[in-house]
């Protein structure tokens, strides 16, 4: 009797164990077979081309004016949203980090970390692109400004965060011995403080920038599209994943072919970056644990 | 009459301490405005969407809510199928991706020797930093045929049992709300998965050993020990993997079939709210695009709720933790 439970307790263990390693063989199996179909079609499709037309071509251009725009839109992003972020991150972590107020931002800075892009690009369709048409008569109506702004909405959590973790990690006896010096607060934060941050300010910022280069949606009605080559931030711009976008709706497989060789390009830059900030935070946190 | 250097010092040091008092109440200003901007923007983008929907909103908010006809001719909407749709596929993939988040992290903290750990997790991390058009085009070009090949068996096997029968009934179109509930199992995975780690790493070790010498099984072990410990977690890790689902764009548009029905079968295409407005915003105008706006302004409050139960839980841990 004992030994029949025993032997179904054991059972039940082993089915459990196997299980969950079958889980992990399928979460690693979509991921492999995700990248594995993306760098097949991507890498079939990559041709000198794609770097020198644009895509007004359609099917005999490239993807030109779509690097350009998204690397202008997302370094337009990154100058939004690095300073703000990294001044609110040390806001949080050192102004008011047992503060009420301090608590209610950070709970709100990560529920704006999941909040829905798609949503933040209406809003800053309604707060930026309407007004901007109205004021100028339709002149000007989705721009790439209003592009950066969405994207900035995404990177911006994420730099707060981080930064506002990363602070927290410098000793307190850094701040005290600083303070003993009577050098005034703001110096010690931004000499001292941030200083002692920097490779941790700077994995938010890359990690930031690895989220919101991916970003489609917040950027098809702020930035729109543009098929032709544009570096002016009130023109209409087009960038990578709503060149991807539009490519895949199209029925065309030749240009699926280039929307994989975009799709391509993208994934690359963003795994490359995450992987790279897991090896500058690794890094970090070894330094001060 | 003159002072005396050491005069001067004080004064120096007096107004130097003013100064510096300054600067610093400038800086927590500035430090200060930054971080309320965060605020704003949440603020905002509620306000916004109520603002720019307030055409279909405040007219006939009730209809809105419940109707399920979409007729961009009439100027006719309901937000019945993009709700219906939204929550459904939001479901499955919540139905699909918290058995296996869950088997991932109880595979990553109790049973992989430790060289592997690392590795694996990064993996299923990687998962995450794929942008979500890759998984629309994925999505699109290679798991709806893919889904097309084994719906006829889906619908031969499951579709013939009595009460889920309904579920799996239809033509293999490949496209609909199953397929694109698994495409956001596969994206919402990483962050179920990441939360349950981290707080299953949390349990104190002491809790486990006792348990293992009392003769339990390692799942035994995961199942009364671990899981209940961190109950509240798990449960915020969910809703942050649900929020994340709601509020998913691209993958679902490309998948999800764009047809405004609210059906039984999940094979039938459907319609979300998100992949409506990414399908639809541009070509819309007046009452159309208010129309949308309204439902960008409905996922956001719902995602907020989601999102706020979520962390509500989370931080339940972090509490007892800090206790």
């Amino acid at each position: 009797m004992a030994s029949s439970v025993y032997l179904r307790r054991r059972a039940v263990n082993v089915m459990a164990l196997a299980l969950s390693a079958c889980a992990t063989v399928l979460g690693l199996v979509f991921l492999a077979w995700i990248l594995w179909v993306t760098l097949k079609n991507g890498f079939s499709a990559i041709s000198p081309r794609l770097f020198t037309k644009i895509t007004a071509y359609a099917e005999q251009g490239g993807l030109s004016n779509a690097i350009v725009g998204s690397l202008i839109m997302d370094l337009m992003a990154l100058l939004i949203c690095a300073p703000i972020g990294v001044l609110a991150g040390t806001f949080l972590a050192e102004y008011a980090n047992r503060t009420r107020l301090g608590a209610t931002i950070r709970f709100l800075n990560d529920i704006l970390l999941s909040a829905p892009s798609i949503v933040l690009g209406l809003f800053v369709y309604v707060i930026i692109v309407l007004p901007m048409s109205n004021l100028t008569h339709g002149e000007v109506s989705f721009s790439a400004f209003a592009g950066a702004v969405a994207l900035a909405l995404i990177g911006l959590p994420v730099i707060v965060r981080t930064t506002d973790e990363m602070l927290q990690l410098v000793p307190g006896t850094l701040r005290e011995a600083t303070l003993s010096l009577g050098i005034p607060q703001w110096k010690m934060t931004v000499q001292v403080l941030m200083r002692a941050a920097t490779s941790g300010i700077v994995t938010g910022v890359l990690l930031a920038l690895a989220r919101l280069a991916g970003e489609t949606a917040p950027l098809l009605f702020t930035a729109f599209g543009n098929n032709f080559m544009t570096v002016h931030p009130l023109d209409k711009m087009e960038s990578l994943p709503v060149a991807i976008y539009q490519y895949t709706n199209d029925p065309s497989p030749d240009l699926h072919a280039i929307a994989w060789a975009g799709a391509l390009l993208i994934t690359l830059f963003v795994l490359a970056l995450s992987l790279l900030t897991r090896m500058l935070f690794t890094r970090h946190k070894v330094r001060y644990d | 009459m003159s002072s005396t250097p050491a005069t001067n010092l004080a004064i120096d040091a007096d107004q130097r301490s003013r100064i510096d008092a300054r600067h610093d109440a400038w800086f927590r200003g500035l430090l200060k405005f930054c971080a309320l901007l965060v605020l704003a923007a949440l603020l905002g983008a509620a306000l916004s969407t109520l603002w720019g929907g307030r055409e279909v909103l405040f007219k006939d908010g009730f209809h809105f809510l419940t109707s399920d006809t979409w007729n961009p001719v009439t100027d006719d909407y309901g937000a019945l199928a993009p709700i219906f749709g939204t929550l459904v596929t939001s479901l499955i993939a919540l139905v699909l991706a918290v058995p296996v988040s869950f088997g991932i992290a109880l595979f990553l903290t109790e049973i992989a020797p430790t060289w592997l750990r690392g590795p694996v997790a990064t993996a299923i991390e990687l998962l995450a930093s794929i942008p979500s058009i890759i998984y629309g085009m994925w999505g699109l070009f290679v798991f709806v045929p893919f889904m097309a090949s084994i719906e006829p068996t889906l619908s031969d096997t499951l579709g013939k049992l009595p009460l889920i029968g309904k579920l799996f009934e239809g033509p293999p179109l490949g496209l609909g709300l199953l397929t694109a509930g698994i495409v956001l199992a596969v994206m919402i995975l990483p962050f179920i998965c990441s939360v349950m780690r981290e707080v299953f790493q949390t349990v104190p070790v002491r809790l486990k050993e006792s348990s293992y010498a009392l003769g339990s099984t390692t799942w035994e072990v995961v199942w009364d020990i671990v899981l209940p410990y961190t109950r509240s977690a798990v449960i915020g890790g969910i809703f942050l993997g649900l929020g994340r689902a709601l509020g998913e764009t691209m993958a679902v548009t490309f998948v999800l079939g764009n047809a405004y029905s609210i059906t039984s079968s999940l094979l039938m295409p459907g319609t979300s709210i998100s992949s409506s407005i990414a399908n639809e915003f541009n070509e819309a105008v007046g009452t159309h695009r208010s129309a949308l706006i309204a439902l960008g302004f409905l996922l956001f409050v719902v995602t907020f709720i989601v999102l706020l139960i979520a962390r509500l839980m989370l931080r339940q841990l972090a509490r007892r933790e800090g206790n």
